[in-house]
Parts: structure tokens; C-alpha cells; sequence
């Protein structure tokens, strides 16, 4: 993250603050913190305590105040802002309502460490434990969701709470702070000192360098491997050590499988670059970790979703785990070395004297699993022999994307919502930059995806900005829209529409026997929605009318664009990791040829009937029923 | 599965307790016993954390402990020599007839008897674990009305502390400071 003296320093001289005290109120003090950590966009929600505040806000035009059409979108949004550049994105809101609804945006900051902090204001100091009027203990509710959390009591402690906020939500682990601000603390006056000596929190010191003993004993490891693989998250990105993971990999001769979220954490065109592991990632990609003698962990949390079965998980390999939060190693998957410090730093270190070595044997294995994943390929050139399961007319979600990606050079910044669509952009759009995907991957949270492309777009204006959301994701948040339209946000908006809750109907056709209970949508015309907020809109319903809607939204160069795709209803994304099953027990898509197999098999079964009308059907749909591509 | 006492020196702020409770919850640890006091500085309290499990589990509570900002430093008193005490108060049925026989008993085990009525005494007994269980056995059959025990507490012997170098209160801070906990 930022160096934050410089920062401070840099906001001091452009705010043209004086070293000279003078009274101010204390949602001006409020204010000047804001300024003098760098903030630029506050976005938020106005409302009873919190007024005085807003009411500062008008003396300081350099604070752009961004209006939600309800908290959680501030709270995403200012979460979209901090990923996209790695600044602490600011969300403001009220009491009562207005803070709980900030709560699913902080806890999924909180789940993939981002730095965010939020101001709420709260009832008077006098009135506190009342039950008065919009009166909700937000610091208790936001204790298990936030790094830290601060109710401030008198205004004298106001700066150093706002200016140790920000310190904490950056440094380290990133996370989501708050500081609740009773009305009457944002209304008193006090002389405003902006403190300058360093920020001093005896029971907070980020780690920074490893100790050299562990440094060596992972270089003997990695000297001694034969099969390793790195595995890359979010930290990668987060510590800025993008470069120090590429040169290591390259040193060492060490393929790269990545998270969710270590989307980034090199370019997916790198030929070390396996591409994402976990539930739905490459086949070849969970084979070679189980199939790994040595595991190098960067950044990356051994979630569930990413080991499977914890008891059959990469069971022949050494593990290396290094993380900035001591609390991580040892915490899911137990390691052979556990190394605490910023990844820059280690990396540098551990490349210094990493060795190169030879892995060919290991990499032409790769490669075996790798040609077996890409028969099973469905999304392939529109001119080429396409896979006999793909449905003849029919727009797949996974062809959306992989055409997206084609479209706009891979050069976007995607945000994604939470659900199918969501794992497709994870297989079919490949990040070449850090920070250019920003998805929920912790929480899930549904509804993210528009807002947090919002707050995406206004941190990187100079970025062309997608949002990837479902039609489910989409319509929790979709009020943003009106957002989006006051604010000229140009974010391209793709819903990969199937009128479904596409990944629980997944499950419920694995895991329980195709009963689509709750999964179908009867959505609004999305076009005509967007349209009545003023937006341009297309709708997609063959892969060949994908190239220019892409290219008419991307013409639009203000405000926002929308396009629904609609997509074929009962696509499956493949492979899948069962939950709670081994990494490499995956459901797989079938080959050409097994499939055409299945087929036979199942017009055979049907044979014994021969004179009813469906005979008349070719065999693979007849095969198919309700499932697609099985 | 083993005891294991933890000390973990916090600052003195608002909700400091909640934090550390709530961690308690959030993670499932399963706590024997939490007890919270002032120390030899305003700014700072001290608790000691008894926890019956593996010690991975025990890793895994000084960790997350160590994650909360408020907590300034922690430590496992496993690790070196240290004098654990617990105190209860124990107010035991008696009559003119068996008081002579708690009395003797307190004696023992060096407890005090610091409340006298016609029916009951309390009593003050200070020790280790087992030196409190074996008491209250003792006093059991006499019938004990109810009783209280503070937890443990825990100090390392001789020149081990716990570390809180370098920890300059903050005046502005500091007035903010109430009796939190």
C-alpha cells in the first residue's frame, strides 16, 4: 500500500493547510482528515446524525460526494474504488438504518481485505444505550466484520481516530475500518491540531521482512522439489509484488496456479501461468497441485473453495504458506514453513538466492492434463469445429465472456457480481494487470458487482470499466443505476442474463435431484429498465451480434451502457469440485467423444418406444433432456 | 488436550473486553477462564485466559489475539516458570455445632473466614486450581450456599514480563479514558 507519510504530506500542501490551529467543529475536522489522508470521493448516504457533517461538506468541494440510492452500494462502492487502485475507499451514512445497511459491503471488505473506511454518524453521546430515534450499537454489530472499529466519545480524540483509521484500514492485512461519530461530537468545537508525530498503536506493528532462518529453510525446499507449484492470491497484488512473483517463477522454472482473487498477480498470457485453481478451475490446474511435492502459498488463504476435502488435500507435497496475517499459517491446511512478512519484501529475498532447476518432466505432465481439459473445451472460435454438446443457435454465458474479452483486448477492468457468470470471467476473460479484476470472493456477495463498478470507474477514470453480473446479482442493486446516471459514471454493464439463479440451479441439478425450487426469475425487460434511467441499452441473443454490441457500448464514452445478454437457461459451469470432495474428484464436461458415447447410450435406453415422435429427434437431443451438456 | 494459561496485556479502551469475548465466540474457542484487571498503568489492563485444549488451538487464540489492535502483547505461560492463583469465596452451611470443623478446615488450607452469621460463614481461599477444589470437596457435605471464584491469574517468575516497551499513552487519549471494562 501507499506510503502514507508522503501521502499526508502530499495532502498538506494540497489542501494548503497551515500548521496553525484554529477551531473548528468537529465535522470540519472530520473533513480536513479526509482531505489530508488523500480522499477525493466520498460516497454515501445523507440522513439525521450524520447532518452536520454533510453540512461541513459543502466547504470542501475537493471532497466529490457521490449519492447512493441506499448504503450498501456506498459501501461497495467505496470497496470497488479501493481495489481498483489499492487507496482506502470512504463510504459516509447515518445512524440506525443507515449504518446496518453499510454492513454486507464491510463484511466484504472485511473478507477480502480491503481497505475501506466508513463514517457513520450516531445519536448523541447523552442519548446512547436510549434506544433513541435511529439509535443502532454499529460498533458492536461491525466488531466481528472489521479490522478495527472506533466510537469516538470527545472531539479532542477525533483526528488521531480518523488518522490511525485510515493507517489501519492501509497497512498490513488491508481491512475495513469504522468510526462512528455521535451527532453532538460532529457539532462541538475544538482547536484542530492535526497531529504529526508517527502514529503510535503499541498492539499494531504490520510485519515487514521474513527472518532469514525461514528463507532458508524454503529455498531447501524448493531446491529439493520436483513437482512445485506456486499458488497465488490476492496478496500478490495487494503488496505490489507482481514483478517479484514473475522473476521467482521464471528464476526457479515454477508453474503459477492462481486464486480468485490472484487473478492479476501475473499475466494469464504468462507461460507459467496455469490460470485459476479451486472449484471451478482448470482441471490440470487442481491435478498438479495434488499431484505437487511442494506447495508455495503467496497471499492466499487455503479458502474452501480453493483445497476441497482438507484431509486428501495435496497430501504427498511440502507446504510453504506466506502471508502478512501470522493468523493465517497453520490456520486451515498445516505448512512446513510458515513465513510472516510482506510478500515484496520475502520474495526479494527468496529470490536473491533461489536457484534455477530444471522441471520438464513435471511441465510435459502438466501439459497432458492441459491437452485433456482443452477437448472437453466448449467456448472455441466461432468458425471451428465447435463441441457436439454446444446446442445449435443457443448463446452459451461462457461464449459472452470469452468474446468480451476478445472484444475489448483484455484490457478492461471487469467487475464482477457473484454466481456462474462469475466463474466464467475467472475462465474465459484473462487479467494481464493487477487490480483489473474485481470480484466478492470471500463473501459471495451477491449484488456487488454494479456498485463496485461504479466505485471502480470513478477511481480509474482513465479505465475502460465492465460490470459482469447475473440477472439475479443484478437486481439486488440495480438502483445504482440511478447512481451511475447523476454521477456520468461510463461503466459498460453485461448481464448474463438466463433467468435463473444460475449457480443454485447448478447445485440443485448435482446435489438435489433437479428440483429448481426458488431458482427461475421472472425478470423485468432490462433494457426498458435501463432505459427509463436514460441509459443506451442492446440486447444480445446470438454469439454473432456479441462483437458489436461490445463495440457500440464501448462508443459510448459518458455515462452509463447496458447490455443483456440472453443466454441459454440451463448452461452448467465445468468443471466443479463438489464441495467438501477431493481437489481432483471434479465433475467434468465430456470429451467429443465420450459425449457422442452418451448419447448413443441414452438413444439406445430410449429405442424400446419407437413409434413415438420423439425418435424422430437426432440423438444428442434427445440424449440431453433438461440438462445440458451432460 | 492440555491447560493452557495465556496473558494478554490490552489497552484501556472502549470495548476492549467485547473484542476479546467476541473473538472468543467468532473463532469457538472454548475458554475455562477469563479474568480482567487493571495493572501497574492506567493504560493498560491485563487478562488471563485459561483454556483447556491441543496446543495448535492455543496457537491459533494468541494469534487472532495478537490480530486485534487493543492488544498490545500476549503470552503463553506454558512456555516458563509462573505463579497461578485463583481466589473463591465460598459461603458454607454452618451451625454452632459444625462451625468448629470449617473452621479447622480453613485453617488447613489456609483460608480466611471474613463473614460469620448464625447459619453460614464465608470464607476466602486463595491457591491453585486444585487447592480450590479439593477445599470446596471438603466443605461440600457441610453444604455450600453459593460460592464465587475470580478465575486465575498469572504472573512469570522472576524477570519475565510482558512487554509493553516503547507504549507512550496519548494525552488526548488518555482523557477519553474511562473505566471500560
Amino acid at each position: 500500500m501507499s506510503d502514507e507519510t508522503t501521502a499526508t504530506d502530499r495532502a498538506n500542501e494540497e489542501a494548503g493547510t497551515s500548521t496553525d490551529a484554529v477551531v473548528l467543529t468537529g465535522a470540519e475536522i472530520v473533513c480536513e482528515c479526509l482531505l489530508r489522508e488523500g480522499v477525493d470521493i466520498v460516497f454515501g448516504y445523507p440522513g439525521g446524525a450524520i447532518l452536520p457533517t454533510y453540512d461541513a461538506l459543502t466547504k470542501y468541494p475537493q471532497l466529490h460526494h457521490v449519492l447512493t440510492r441506499h448504503e450498501q452500494g456506498a459501501s461497495h462502492m467505496a470497496d470497488g474504488y479501493a481495489r481498483a487502485t489499492g487507496k482506502v475507499g470512504v463510504a459516509m451514512a447515518t445512524s440506525g438504518p443507515g449504518a446496518t445497511n453499510l454492513v454486507t459491503g464491510i463484511a466484504t471488505a472485511m473478507m477480502d481485505s480491503s481497505p475501506i473506511v466508513c463514517v457513520t454518524g450516531q445519536v448523541p453521546t447523552g442519548a446512547i444505550g436510549s434506544d433513541a430515534f435511529q439509535e443502532t450499537d454499529v460498533t458492536g454489530i461491525t466488531l466481528p466484520i472489521t479490522k478495527h472499529n472506533y466510537l469516538v466519545t470527545s472531539i479532542e480524540e477525533l483526528p488521531e481516530v480518523m488518522r490511525e483509521a485510515f493507517h489501519i484500514a492501509r497497512t498490513g492485512r488491508p481491512g475495513p475500518v469504522l468510526v462512528d461519530i455521535p451527532k453532538d461530537v460532529q457539532i462541538q468545537e475544538a482547536e484542530f491540531v492535526y497531529p504529526t508525530e508517527p502514529i503510535e498503536l503499541p498492539g499494531y506493528s504490520p510485519p515487514r521482512a521474513a527472518r532469514a532462518r525461514q528463507v532458508d529453510a524454503a529455498l531447501e525446499l524448493i531446491r529439493k522439489s520436483k513437482r512445485p507449484i506456486i499458488l497465488a492470491g490476492h496478496g500478490i497484488s495487494m503488496a505490489g509484488a507482481n514483478r517479484e512473483l514473475a522473476q521467482l517463477a521464471e528464476k526457479a522454472q515454477i508453474p503459477i496456479a492462481l486464486t480468485l482473487l490472484g487473478k492479476g498477480a501475473i499475466s494469464e498470457h504468462h507461460p507459467l501461468c496455469l490460470g485459476m485453481m479451486g472449484m471451478h478451475g482448470g482441471a490440470e490446474v487442481n491435478h498438479a497441485i495434488q499431484q505437487a511435492d511442494l506447495l508455495i502459498a503467496l497471499g492466499m488463504r487455503f479458502d474452501d473453495r480453493v483445497t476441497g476435502n482438507l484431509a486428501t488435500y495435496a497430501r504427498d507435497s511440502r507446504k510453504i504458506h506466506v502471508d502478512i496475517d501470522p493468523s493465517e499459517i497453520n490456520k486451515n491446511v498445516t505448512v512446513d514453513v510458515g513465513i510472516v512478512g510482506d510478500l515484496g519484501e520475502v520474495l526479494s529475498q527468496l529470490l536473491d538466492r533461489v536457484e534455477r532447476r530444471p522441471n520438464e518432466a513435471w511441465f510435459d505432465r502438466i501439459a497432458e492434463w492441459r491437452a485433456d481439459s482443452e477437448l472437453r473445451e466448449i467456448v472455441r472460435p466461432a468458425d471451428a469445429p465447435q463441441h457436439p454438446a454446444v446446442p445449435e443457435g443457443k448463446l452459451l454465458g461462457a461464449q459472452v465472456i470469452r468474446d468480451l474479452f476478445e472484444f475489448t483486448d483484455g484490457g478492461a477492468i471487469t467487475v464482477t457480481d457473484v454466481g456462474q457468470h462469475q466463474m466464467w470471467e475467472a475462465q474465459y476473460y484473462h487479467h494481464e494487470r493487477p487490480h483489473s479484476l474485481i470480484t466478492s470472493g470471500g463473501l459471495g456477495t451477491m449484488g456487488f458487482g454494479l456498485p463496485a463498478a461504479i466505485g471502480a470507474k470513478m477511481s480509474r477514470p482513465d479505465q475502460e470499466v465492465w460490470a459482469i453480473v447475473g440477472d439475479g446479482g443484478f437486481q439486488m442493486t440495480m438502483m445504482e443505476l440511478a447512481t451511475a446516471v447523476q454521477e456520468e459514471v461510463n461503466v459498460h454493464i453485461a448481464i448474463i442474463n438466463n433467468g435463473f439463479l444460475g449457480m443454485v440451479r447448478q447445485w440443485q441439478e448435482f446435489f438435489y435431484e433437479e428440483r429448481y425450487n426458488q431458482t427461475p426469475m421472472v425478470n423485468p425487460d432490462f433494457c426498458k429498465l435501463a432505459e427509463a434511467y436514460g441509459i443506451p441499452t442492446v440486447r444480445v441473443t446470438e454469439r454473432g451480434q456479441i462483437e458489436e454490441a461490445v463495440k457500440a457500448s464501448r462508443s459510448q464514452t459518458a455515462g452509463p451502457t447496458l447490455i443483456d445478454f440472453v443466454v441459454e437457461k440451463e448452461e452448467i459451469v465445468f468443471p466443479m469440485v463438489p464441495a467438501g470432495a477431493d481437489l481432483d474428484d471434479m465433475i467434468r464436461r465430456p470429451t467429443p467423444e465420450e459425449f457422442e458415447q452418451q448419447c448413443r447410450e441414452r438413444a439406445a435406453a430410449k429405442a424400446p418406444e419407437p413409434e413415438t415422435a420423439e425418435s424422430e429427434e437426432p440423438a444428442a437431443a434427445a440424449a440431453l433432456g433438461s440438462r445440458f451438456g451432460v | 488436550m492440555a491447560k493452557h494459561i495465556l496473558a494478554a496485556l490490552v489497552e484501556n479502551r472502549p470495548g476492549v473486553l467485547a473484542r476479546v469475548a467476541n473473538l472468543f465466540r467468532r473463532r469457538s474457542f472454548n475458554i475455562d477462564s477469563l479474568s480482567v484487571g487493571r495493572t501497574q498503568r492506567d493504560e493498560m489492563s491485563r487478562m488471563t485466559i485459561v483454556m483447556e485444549s491441543d496446543s495448535a488451538e492455543a496457537d491459533r487464540l494468541v494469534k487472532n489475539l495478537y490480530k486485534l489492535v487493543d492488544v498490545v502483547h500476549v503470552d503463553h505461560l506454558h512456555s516458563q516458570p509462573s505463579v497461578v492463583r485463583e481466589m473463591a469465596l465460598v459461603k458454607v452451611k454452618a451451625s454452632s455445632e459444625n462451625r468448629r470443623e470449617v473452621i479447622q478446615l480453613c485453617d488447613i488450607f489456609r483460608a480466611r473466614i471474613i463473614d460469620v452469621s448464625a447459619e453460614s460463614l464465608v470464607v476466602e481461599i486463595t491457591g491453585e486450581e486444585e487447592k480450590l477444589e479439593n477445599f470446596t470437596e471438603l466443605v461440600r457435605p457441610f453444604g455450600i450456599v453459593e460460592m464465587v471464584r475470580t478465575g486465575m491469574i498469572a504472573l512469570g517468575r522472576g524477570g519475565h514480563t510482558l512487554k509493553d516497551e516503547g507504549f507512550k499513552p496519548n494525552r488526548s487519549r488518555a482523557a477519553a479514558r474511562r473505566n471500560v471494562l
